[in-house]
């Protein structure tokens, strides 16, 4: 590498062409511009005319310099230049690659492959013998030195794991058959001390030199913090204080961030940050959260996966009305459930009525019989609930106990006194619990004794119940699976009654055990070995954090997953039979030191690479050319225009603004408010103004559409894009509207647009008179109208909202007409309606002068009189009925023909048909 | 561009409207072998009675008017008044040089001579005279304006020495800058034949001053011929010399024949052309 200042070449031999560049001037400059071509009939005249003055015209010195800078600066890309490159001290010997691969190393990963993979692309290109030793804690015990190439897929493959990053025991050993010559390492660190870091660093620098890559991001891990109310700790290199997200799914089931934590004061503590986070969220959200992660963060010790400890239930408490004196309260069975559930739970206490309302997880009966709300409460054991009972002297004096529902086993009436003072015998201690129950592994303190106890009937699948007994072998909690919650018997009081068990601490954390094993789907007990636990995974963290199917893990044993995650046991959730521990990475962590080796700048940049920019530079310089040429070989006459293109081509473009539009009608748009057309008799538009704030009044009432104020429309003029419907009532003195008008109409009809036609001639019309007709013909005529036809007995216009059979308006009896249905359209066998599943009519015409049916004032009240009576009144309520069906015929489209309405409608037939005659 | 027929017309219409009517002096009227709308005041071969006049010795049995004669005892012959019209033939180059134009804003030469052409014509047969493109039959009256606008139009060159007739009119528009040998043929013929005439050189501005520069390579229209300069502007002086030389020879050929020769600008009025044209025809008679 050549080295000019802070450029550097990488091929500098390619610099010597730049020699070519003085040749290339003259060449350059000789070469005369391209002929204009022109056509000239006197060319006869010019026949054998010598040039008096023949001399080549020069290239431009300014297109002429351009043309050699882009030469120049081709040659210089070519030649490698690199802006400040890295000066390396030459090395010869092997060169050992260490990559930190915990969850550490994971925000930069690929940052730290790409340094590795230069690092191994170097020594390739020196041909050193590499190795790559990945502190994965899956390492090799012998490094294998292999030439660097062949190392470089490997490294790409390589992806950081979710437990912290573990070098292999013995440094010696693994470097036993490295090769002759100093051995130079790169250690890609993670900022983290662990167990083996300084020996190997020890070895490794007594054998060469050491350069050491710290990581470039500042390390936060986040931990659950124990504690009667669990939390979080966030543990962060630098200062900052980012926000957690808490994630799970929300009610539609997509997993997403539910809630943000803000963490709290920071303290210092061995040099790291420390920052409590409290999860103070609502127990319906919190139970909902699978995980916490640092935001921004994507590494496994930045994610916290929520597990039991983390959710707290709801437990429901029903017990004795606590109307005691407060002397008494000691010994009311609620208070020992109180202070045992309190700190862990978020507890609901009431009638059993009341508690069930608030949906608990848990629910606790403390000595209840004959609950009215049992068919209540079974429903919801059924769906998932754990109820836990306890006995108690009026369970044991309930006479009809056999009977009762809701307990796990048949319990025999008026309990057992074991320890009294009328019995024989001491007061019986407590048998261990099963391995594999629920209460596995807690310890029993030998002053726990029960005096009294509620025996169960013998039967067969008694012990399988059982999860608790006493030392002689009878039960003393049990428990049954009922649908898919779980019905728990304690067979001893809450309180201090009939044994010391509440007083003691083992009742505390009974009691949590229990509580949690709520909302636990029916599972078959855990078949493996019973007496040494086993976990399995069930969803695993991969370096990055991210959630990974544990395809090939094997089940772990209980011990192992204390020492926290590791090889063979990465972060996760683990399940062992109905009980989850979440294995989460982060944790408290040490910062590393590097005595002895060269700890590598970080922000220093490896080079800027020109190549491309000068490449770009060459382009953009030989385009120029291409312009400049132009501009020569023109004589220079159309060289503005040239720049003036080149320099529109380099303005960024103008916005294009959106397009005007009128302020009533994006109101009319927006409100979906009815349209009319101005006819210009002021009559008339009022009566159609009316008129469709009638409907629209009608259409608020009734229906969910909720049109504004009507608006008219002048055709000439107005945009009616934005309508769907408009009510276009015809005058003979009407103008006929513009061809850009008609132009717009046709757009509107042909984008689903609808014109209801009113002749209001419904009086006169049929009987020969003068009518409309002739009007609305030459109105119409312009428009693309369809074939048209009276409206079918089964077109959808008939029961888009109500059945109707006619359409009237102020009058009645007029035919309506719309699009004619296809020809081709047939009854199917059984069915009322034909198909007429395509094409909504873009005009519907009539002569009922509905506007006048529809029109309200401005007090509510009808402006026009209809028939007489009762009757008028009647058909008034027809012609709202129609326009409501009209509207939405209009919004709907032929939604309302579609088969699946049609059971409804024939059930709706029928019924009519019965009442009718 | 290409015209109408009708619109050539109206333009030509255009540019003669406000000329006298064009009539050609009628020399050598003795000798006219067509008959024209000319009344001649004697007799001769004619449409028109003339006179009576009693039979001669030569006169044929066949020319005697038997009704006439046979109101008294002597032969009558009737004789007709002779007539003749002063035809006229018209012959524009449709060589492809004709189609340039310098400039966007000009016609192109062969329009602006299917104009003058027409123009001219449509003058004389206001004048009573037959007028036809050269080589075909003249005609008189309105309608012929619309062939002769039709026959401009139309694609295809003739030889024009070959369709000289004795005695006719001749108007030659051409821009001669091609190999000019037939105007040589053109005039021996026609002064060998007796036919007067005028040429008009219709020039594109640019061919007559010749205003490029630098490196231009210049093709004719029609391809085949090219010329490359390296220094077009050098070329200027020695392209207008030669440009008059060939105006002062094809003058000299023409004044030899007794014809006229003019030139004529494109970007120049028309109507100053059309004036000159009546001129020259006029005079070339007198």
């Amino acid at each position: 590498m050549l080295l000019l200042g802070p450029l550097g070449f990488a091929a500098p031999w390619v610099l010597g062409a730049l020699v070519a560049l003085p040749v290339l001037w003259v060449i350059l400059r000789a070469m005369p511009p391209a002929p204009r071509r022109i056509v000239f009939p006197g060319v006869a005249l010019l026949a054998g005319l010598a040039d008096c003055n023949p001399v080549a015209q020069r290239t431009p010195w300014w297109l002429l310099l351009l043309r050699l800078a882009a030469v120049a600066a081709l040659i210089l890309a070519f030649a490698g230049p690199v802006w400040k490159p890295v000066r390396q001290a030459p090395a010869d010997g092997p060169l050992l690659v260490v990559m930190d691969a915990g969850y550490a190393a994971a925000p930069d990963w690929s940052a730290r492959q790409t340094r590795a993979d230069r690092a191994l692309a170097d020594a390739a290109a020196d041909g050193r013998p590499a190795a790559l030793l990945l502190a994965d804690g899956q390492a090799d015990a012998v490094l294998a030195f292999q030439p660097a190439d062949s190392l470089r897929a490997g490294l790409r493959g390589a992806q950081p794991v979710s437990w912290p990053s573990t070098l292999p025991e013995d440094a010696q050993a693994a470097l036993a058959d490295a090769p002759e010559g100093r051995l130079s390492t790169l250690w890609l660190a993670d900022g983290t001390d662990y167990a083996n870091r300084p020996a190997w660093l020890q070895a490794l620098a007594d054998r060469g030199p050491v350069t050491v890559v710290p990581p470039s991001r500042p390390l936060r891990t986040l931990s659950l913090a124990e504690g009667e109310t669990p939390s979080l700790t966030l543990r962060a290199i630098d200062d900052a204080a980012p926000t957690i997200e808490a994630i799970g799914p929300d009610p539609q089931g997509i997993e997403r961030a539910l809630a943000t934590l803000t963490p709290g004061d920071p303290s210092v503590h061995e040099g790291l940050t420390v920052r409590p986070v409290a999860i103070d969220l609502p127990p319906e959200l919190r139970n909902r959260i699978t995980r916490f992660q640092v935001q921004a963060e994507g590494h496994a010790g930045a994610v916290v996966l929520a597990d039991d400890r983390v959710r707290r239930r709801k437990v429901g408490l029903v017990g004795d009305p606590a109307d005691q004196a407060e002397g008494q309260r000691l010994l009311a069975q609620t208070h020992y459930l109180r202070q045992a559930l309190a700190p862990t739970t978020d507890l609901v206490e009431g009638a059993l009525g009341d508690v069930l309302d608030t949906a608990p997880d848990v629910i606790i009966l403390a000595d209840q019989v004959q609950l009215a709300e049992t068919p209540e409460l079974a429903d919801w054991v059924q769906q998932g609930g754990l109820l836990i009972r306890f006995a108690g002297p009026r369970m044991a004096g309930y006479d009809r106990l056999m009977e009762e529902p809701l307990l796990p086993v048949a319990p025999r009436q008026g309990g057992r006194d074991i320890g009294g003072a009328l019995s024989w015998g001491d007061p019986r201690g407590l048998a261990p619990f099963p391995a594999d129950g629920p209460f596995a592994g807690l310890t029993l303190p030998d002053e726990v004794t029960v005096r009294a106890q509620l025996m169960a009937q013998p039967s067969p699948d008694l012990s399988e119940r059982t999860i608790a007994s006493l030392s002689d072998g009878t039960p003393l909690i049990t428990r049954d699976r009922n649908g898919q919650g779980q019905v728990v018997l304690v067979h001893v009081t809450a309180n201090a009654e009939w044994s010391n068990l509440p007083l003691s601490g083992l009742f505390v954390r009974m009691m949590e055990r229990l509580v949690a094993t709520a909302r636990l789907s029916p599972s078959e007990e855990a078949a493996e070995d019973r007496v040494q636990p086993f976990w399995t995974p069930q969803t695993v963290l991969d370096g990055f954090g991210r959630p990974a199917d544990p395809t090939d893990l094997v089940p772990v044993a209980a011990e192992d997953l204390d020492r926290g995650p590791g090889p063979g046991h990465p972060a996760g959730i683990y399940v062992a039979g109905e009980r989850r521990q979440a294995l989460n990475a982060g944790g408290p962590f040490t910062l590393a030191d590097w005595p002895g080796a060269t700890v590598e700048d970080v922000r220093a940049t490896p080079g800027r690479d020109l190549k491309g920019l000068l490449l770009a530079a060459a382009a953009l310089m030989l385009a120029l050319d291409a312009l400049g040429s132009v501009m020569v070989a023109r004589g220079g006459r159309r060289g503005g225009g040239a720049a003036l293109v080149l320099l529109l081509a380099l303005m960024p473009a103008p916005r294009v603004s959106a397009q005007e539009i009128d302020a009533d009608l994006a109101r009319a748009a927006d409100e979906v408010a009815l349209a009319y057309i101005i006819t210009g008799d002021s009559r008339v538009d009022e009566a159609s103004e009316q008129g469709l704030w009638g409907l629209s009044l009608a259409l608020r009432q009734r229906t969910s559409v909720e049109p504004g104020r009507p608006i008219g429309i002048d055709l000439d003029q107005d945009d009616l894009s934005l309508l769907t419907f408009l009510y276009w009532p015809v005058t003979e003195s009407q103008p006929a509207p513009s061809p850009q008008a008609y132009l717009r109409l046709n757009d509107f009809l042909r984008s689903g647009g609808m014109i209801l036609f009113d002749t209001r001639d419904g009086d006169v019309t049929g009987v020969g008179g003068p009518d409309m007709s002739g009007a609305l013909r030459r109105l119409a005529a312009p428009l693309d109208i369809p074939p048209l036809a009276p409206v079918p007995d089964d077109h959808v216009l008939t029961r888009t909202f109500y059945l109707l059979s006619d359409f009237p308006g102020r009058w009645q009896g007029n035919p309506v007409w719309l699009e004619a249905p296809p020809l081709t359209a047939e009854t199917e066998a059984g069915a009322p309606f034909r198909q007429l599943n395509d094409g909504v009519s873009p005009v519907v015409i009539g002569g009922n002068s509905w506007a006048e049916a529809w029109a309200v004032d401005d007090d509510g009240y009808s402006v026009f009189p209809i028939g007489s009576g009762w009757e008028g009144e009647q058909q008034r309520e027809m012609a709202y009925r129609f326009g409501i069906n009209l509207i939405m015929y209009v919004l709907t489209g032929n939604y309302k023909s579609d088969q699946v309405h049609v059971p409804a409608l024939l059930d709706r037939l029928r019924i009519e048909e019965i009442l009718a005659p | 561009m290409s015209l109408s027929p009708v619109d050539l017309r109206a333009r030509a219409e255009a540019a003669s409207g406000h000329l006298p009517g064009l009539i050609l002096s009628a020399e050598r009227l003795a000798a006219m072998v067509a008959p024209g709308a000319h009344g001649l005041r004697r007799a001769g071969p004619g449409e028109d009675f003339w006179q009576y006049r009693p039979a001669a010795q030569g006169d044929t049995a066949r020319s005697i008017d038997w009704r006439r004669s046979a109101r008294s005892d002597a032969q009558f012959v009737r004789d007709r008044e002779a007539q003749t019209a002063q035809s006229a033939a018209i012959w524009l180059s449709r060589n492809p040089g004709m189609d340039f134009a310098g400039g966007p804003d000009r016609p192109t030469k062969a329009e602006r001579g299917r104009l003058l052409a027409l123009a001219v014509g449509m003058l004389m047969l206001r004048g009573g005279e037959k007028v036809a493109l050269l080589g075909q039959p003249p005609r008189a009256g309105r309608l012929q304006a619309e062939r002769l606008a039709e026959g401009l139009l139309a694609p295809g060159d003739t030889n024009p020495a070959a369709a000289l007739r004795p005695q006719m009119r001749v108007v030659v528009l051409s821009d001669f800058l091609s190999d000019p040998s037939w105007v040589q043929a053109l005039l021996t013929q026609a002064a060998s034949l007796g036919t007067m005439g005028v040429l008009l050189q219709v020039l594109d501005p640019d061919e007559a001053t010749f205003p490029y520069d630098g490196a231009v390579e210049f093709r004719a229209p029609a391809g085949g011929m090219r010329h490359d300069s390296r220094d077009a502007g050098g070329l200027r002086d020695a392209y207008l010399r030669r440009l008059a030389d060939r105006q002062d020879w094809v003058a000299a050929q023409a004044r030899q024949a007794g014809w006229q020769f003019g030139t004529h600008l494109s970007d120049a009025d028309p109507v100053e052309a059309l004036g000159w044209l009546w001129q020259a025809l006029g005079q070339g008679t007198r």
